[in-house]
């Protein structure tokens, strides 16, 4: 068939639930050109394009391909109209090898001995773009950019003429971005569409020919790269000067709370996730860990509040060991945490909000006498910590899956720092919510710190880093590569260490 | 075209739940008529006799509550579990051995021993037993991560071997006239009835008082609110620091034991004597996991739900001799009935309408 | 003495077919990740629908055909609950195997303790039966044996050597990754289900038609749990299952070596549950990575949740 060329998406619409996700949205690409996609957490980049890829289907509005008007019910027609996507969580089989995940896609996969027929194909097909990998490989055994390459791999082995990347550097270090970048480049001189989706400003104006704004579900404004800059595509994305009114008071650090000391911790597929890292975080101070995610983040923050057992080293809270010990003993010695994928560890979604707002506090005094749970109290408890924490919802009453993700997010921040902890472990406790949300909550971690407690934060994002730690550390594979004060003149080559090429 | 617009629902009324129970329990009764059409009988007349033969008349009223004991007792111990997501299947298992040990405090305590002291002994034995068997699954899943299904079920055949071993072998009654079988309890261990039924008292308040306890333990208590964190999400009762294997040991000891309770009922209220595991445990460690099932695993409601399988039970018995069915048309019911369950689950959760589009 | 060791080693090669038959059918549903319970009910189906056709007809392999066809309509039961309705597999599983003890007890009332006597001759291989020992023991079976081990041999090619293979685990292990492929996940669920059921089916058809010639209710007396205790200690490998199926064949058969010296025969027949509980104990030992369970088994999948 003919090679895509142009495409246009009409006045699409689409809404979940009532609430509307993307809204009368219009915009078209043409061969050769990177188009920009910029927008907050929320604000409708994903839906859109899993609209275009067939995973949705939009309540109104077309989509044109080549001036001709098209329906796209699944993804199978989105490969045969070359349209190719990589989402942000990659959609790779982990305990599969690299050739079973190609095979998997790759529309011309032949019935019998599948992985050797496509063997060479994917082969002769790497050199010309300059990947090169092993393809036996299983993909749990891969860095994420090369994830990433196999993803690109899959898109364009089924022709596609359009690729659609969902914040693909989200999960790259500087190094592989600047890769990704040559690649996308090399593509866009091949003649392909790219449709780069990011909330970041500084890629979208080093990467895109154009940029699409999207605030709230809507189109906020449109321009070309070269004829915008990065304060008014800013003032587009939050439809408000982004002024954080953060203010982080000096104030002197008080005695030590955390202290780990030549930490060993094994990851889930049984290899060392942590190894020996030593630190420790005082009163009053904010310790953020910086890196990309998956170098050890998870274990850390899981290793500290005692869920995942320590292979070797120490961790003392206030000089008393805790290594090794039940997770209920170190929350009952001040130790609150936000965990990081909060639906997984954070609720049980089936239970009751106001059982939920008591998780791992039910076996205080307070709520629980003997056997049994004091549901009025409880109750109350909900009651203020709603209030305290704005989190809006239909009633205490009401199941906790019912509620949005920023409204639970609100919820488990509230839960675990009403009780005052010596130490938060909090990971990334911005992800996923919007500036109103972003501002609050780095506004109660500040206040944590100038109330006297420590907190353990994690992130990927840069920005939060910097504006609220006292001390960094950055991460990569499992080793601090740097701790160093927040105003060190060294952390400049802070996406260096990220990578895991420079240490200090 | 048209087309099915499924959505989550995310307000279940108590009324649309019970609703769209007694809607399942319907549509299952229609599909077993079929099946009784299919088998030369006419469904109307069927199940007018599977209900008439266990609620129509005072007779068959009490049988029913006879057998609701052991279904309530059992099903109201799985609904902890099942809440919990341990999957007992082994209620049968445990049945037995409560069985097993309250008919060795029977035999061989009752003899010397009052009726006040031997009876509350054979309870505490039987439970005792059940527990036992129930710890063995939770020890094994919590520790060595073996599938609770898998290995509950097989404690049921070995348990019924064991006892087999038992009922031929050293426990073999000199009165059984060289059939398996023990011989009969003393009369101090055997339960009071109901006059003019088989209504074993003891154990009838016993499975009343235990759905009412369990219902206070699942809402109201620590522990009830740790199984339900557990059951919900795992990951979720790592991170709270909730102890998976004492949890899980205490609630397979309530669900087993209580399991046991109503072996120590079947034997010293019914049988008199301990005899092949299948008469003994008559398949209502099966049948209580729809009852727990049915009652939307409410230990509350298991009374209502215990009850009306047992009328199930009874007004089969009764088909099956007016009628000449087999035996395993009970089976047909419950499997039936608990498909008919799970489908009206579905449309309990989620929202169908149908949307006319170009 | 050797007399008895080739006769007891023949009669766990007899003793493990259903096995085999049953955990490979388990096996492939289980990639798909549908956790399927009611192997026992499907198996009981199916053998009484090969004795009654069999004794009907004449012809045991139209018995057989008509047993697989049984077992695959009534797993549509598990497949419509779990699949399209994303109901809880255990309980759907164990409606299952009610309905499938149910209806093969009625069904085979009338023929409760009837002998079968159409025969289906061994199949002598030629030359290879010939050797000593062995061949008797391996080379002159029913041909299900041979089936059995043809079967589990061809499910492991077509898992790892086929497109369809390759497709099936994805969406045992990651339905959403799988379904962005563009691969109809429920199709392939459905398909591994009413795959599974043939299997299990054709296992009790064995049993009927060709282990014990005669049909009585509960003759399955558990196969069908322990052929899913199986496909964990087969590490969800149809090739791993054929000596899994025929170690546990040889379980079956131990008890009747050992019976004359005294042992009581009930505490023997505990032995093939015991040594359940003993495998899945020692597969608990192995590192979790290399067990190889799918990622997503048991998972209720439902399309395009957000």
């Amino acid at each position: 068939m003919e090679r895509n060329q142009r495409l246009e998406m009409k006045g699409i619409s689409k809404s979940f639930h009532g609430i509307p996700a993307n809204q009368d949205i219009s915009f078209c690409i043409e061969s050769g050109e990177i188009l920009g996609l910029l927008g907050e957490n929320g604000a409708g980049k994903t839906t859109l394009m899993n609209i275009l890829y067939g995973l949705y289907q939009p309540d109104a509005g077309e989509i044109r391909i080549n001036g001709t008007p098209v329906r796209i019910h699944n993804p199978v027609e989105s490969i045969f109209h070359g349209i190719g996507m990589v989402h942000q969580h990659f959609m790779l089989i982990q305990n599969h090898s690299v050739l079973e995940n190609i095979a998997l896609s790759y529309k011309d996969t032949p019935f019998f001995f599948p992985k050797l027929k496509i063997r060479e194909k994917i082969e002769t097909f790497s050199k010309s773009f300059d990947f090169n990998m092993d393809l036996t490989k299983k993909i749990w055994q891969l860095s994420a950019g090369e994830q990433q390459r196999v993803e690109i791999i899959k898109a364009l082995l089924n022709g596609a003429d359009l690729l659609i990347l969902d914040e693909p550097t989200s999960v790259l270090t500087p190094q592989e971005i600047k890769e990704l970048i040559s690649i996308l480049k090399g593509m866009k001189a091949k003649g392909h569409m790219i449709i780069f989706i990011s909330h970041k400003l500084d890629e979208i104006m080093d990467i895109c020919d154009r940029v699409l704004v999207l605030q709230k579900g809507r189109i906020a404004g449109s321009a070309l790269t070269r004829d915008t800059d990065k304060t008014s595509l800013a003032r587009m994305m939050v439809g408000r000067d982004v002024v954080f009114n953060i203010k982080r008071e000096k104030i002197e650090r008080g005695r030590q709370i955390l202290s780990v000391e030549h930490l060993d911790v094994m990851g889930d597929k049984g290899i060392p996730a942590l190894k020996d890292i030593s630190f420790d975080v005082f009163e009053n101070e904010i310790f953020g860990v910086a890196g990309v995610s998956g170098n050890g983040q998870r274990e850390l923050a899981e290793a500290v509040t005692g869920i995942r057992a320590v292979k070797s080293g120490k961790i003392r809270i206030n000089d008393q060991d805790i290594t090794n010990t039940s997770p209920r003993h170190i929350y009952d010695l001040g130790v609150s945490h936000v965990p990081e994928e909060r639906i997984r560890f954070g609720i049980a979604p089936g239970l009751f909000l106001y059982d939920n707002a008591i998780l791992k506090q039910h076996h205080l005094k307070k709520f629980s006498q003997r056997y049994f749970l004091k549901y009025k109290e409880v109750k109350h408890h909900t009651k203020t910590l709603m209030n305290d924490f704005n989190v809006s919802a239909h009633s205490i009453n009401s199941q906790i899956r019912n509620l949005s993700g920023g409204n639970i997010q609100k919820l488990i921040l509230g839960r675990e720092i009403s009780e005052k902890p010596q130490l938060l472990v909090a990971s990334h406790p911005t992800y996923g919510l919007d500036v109103g949300a972003t501002e609050f909550m780095r506004n109660h971690l500040l206040m944590l710190r100038k109330t006297g407690s420590a907190v353990l934060l994690f992130s990927e994002d840069l920005e939060e880093i910097f504006e609220l730690c006292d001390r960094i550390a950055v991460i990569f594979d499992g080793e601090f590569m740097a701790i160093l004060d927040s105003d060190d003149q060294r952390l400049c080559d802070i996406g260096l260490m990220m990578a895991g090429s420079e240490r200090i | 075209m048209m087309n099915l617009i499924v959505t989550d629902r995310y307000d279940i009324s108590a009324v649309r739940s019970f609703m769209t129970n007694l809607l399942s329990l319907a549509s299952g009764l229609f599909m077993i008529g079929l099946v009784f059409l299919f088998l030369g009988v006419n469904p109307f007349y069927a199940i007018f006799k599977i209900f008439s033969g266990s609620f129509g008349s005072f007779y068959g009223f009490k049988e029913t509550l006879t057998k609701a004991i052991p279904l309530i007792l059992i099903g109201s111990g799985l609904t902890l579990a099942f809440r919990a997501k341990f999957w007992n299947i082994g209620a049968e298992g445990q049945l037995l051995m409560g069985a097993i040990f309250a008919s060795w405090t029977g035999l061989f305590l009752g003899n010397d021993l009052p009726s006040y002291i031997i009876v509350p002994l054979m309870f505490f034995s039987g439970f005792i037993g059940g527990a036992l068997w129930g710890i063995i699954p939770a020890i094994l899943k919590i520790r060595f991560s073996i599938n609770e299904v898998i290995s509950t079920l097989m404690l049921n055949y070995i348990c019924a071997d064991f006892l087999t071993m038992l009922i031929v072998g050293p426990w073999k009654g000199s009165t059984r006239f060289g059939f398996p079988g023990t011989d009969n309890l003393p009369d101090a261990a055997i339960l009071g009835i109901i006059p003019g039924s088989r209504i074993h008292y003891a154990t009838f308040i016993l499975s009343i008082l235990c759905a009412i306890i369990l219902c206070i333990v699942i809402y109201k208590t620590r522990f009830g609110y740790e199984a339900r964190v557990v059951g919900e999400n795992p990951d979720a009762g790592r991170y709270a620091g909730i102890d998976f294997l004492k949890t899980t040991l205490i609630l397979m000891i309530i669900s087993g034991g209580l399991a046991g309770l109503a072996g120590v009922g079947e034997v010293a209220g019914i049988h008199h004597y301990l005899g092949y595991p299948a008469a003994v445990s008559s398949g209502y460690g099966f049948t209580a996991i729809i009852v727990a099932w049915l009652a939307k695993l409410n230990p509350l409601l298991t009374l209502i739900s215990g009850i009306f399988f047992a009328g199930i039970l009874v007004g089969g018995d009764a088909i099956q001799i007016s009628l000449g069915l087999p035996a395993a048309t009970v089976n047909i019911v419950n499997g039936i009935l608990l498909i008919c369950l799970i489908m009206g689950d579905y449309f309990l959760r989620n929202k169908i309408r149908l949307q006319l589009s170009k | 003495m050797e007399d008895m060791i080739v006769s007891t080693l023949e009669r766990a090669m007899v003793a493990g077919t259903p096995l085999l038959l049953a955990t490979t059918g388990e096996v492939i549903c289980e990639r798909s990740g549908i956790l399927n319970l009611g192997v026992e009910g499907v198996m009981s189906m199916g053998a009484v629908v090969a004795f009654i056709v069999t004794m009907t007809t004449g012809e045991p392999w139209l018995g057989v055909i008509c047993a697989v066809g049984v077992g695959m309509a009534i797993s549509i039961v598990h497949a419509f609950a779990s699949v399209s309705l994303q109901a809880n597999q255990v309980v759907s599983g164990l409606a299952l195997t009610m309905l499938g003890l149910g209806f093969s007890g009625m069904m085979g009332k009338p023929y409760v303790g009837k002998p079968l006597l159409i025969k289906m001759d061994d199949l002598a291989i030629p030359f290879l039966s010939d050797i000593p020992y062995l061949g008797k023991i391996l080379f002159s079976q029913s041909p299900f044996f041979y089936l059995a081990i043809f079967l589990a041999l061809t499910a492991w090619f077509f898992l790892e050597k086929t497109r369809l293979g390759i497709q099936i685990r994805s969406t045992g292990e990651n339905p959403r990754a799988t379904e962005t492929q563009g691969i109809n996940v429920s199709r392939i669920k459905y398909l591994s289900i009413l795959i599974g059921g043939g299997f299990s089916a054709l296992a009790g058809a064995h049993l009927s038609i060709s282990y014990s010639k005669s049909w009585i209710e509960g003759m399955t007396a558990g196969r069908g749990w322990i052929a899913i205790a199986l496909t964990i200690f087969a590490l969800w490998n149809p090739a791993r299952a054929i000596w899994a199926a025929f170690l546990f064949g040889f379980i079956f058969v131990v008890q009747y070596l050992l019976q004359p010296l005294g042992i009581s025969p009930n505490f023997l027949s505990m032995l093939p549950y015991i040594a359940t509980l003993i495998i899945l104990l020692l597969i608990s030992f192995k590192d979790p990575r290399r067990l190889n369970a799918p990622a997503m088994l048991g998972e209720p999948y439902k399309r395009g949740e957000r």
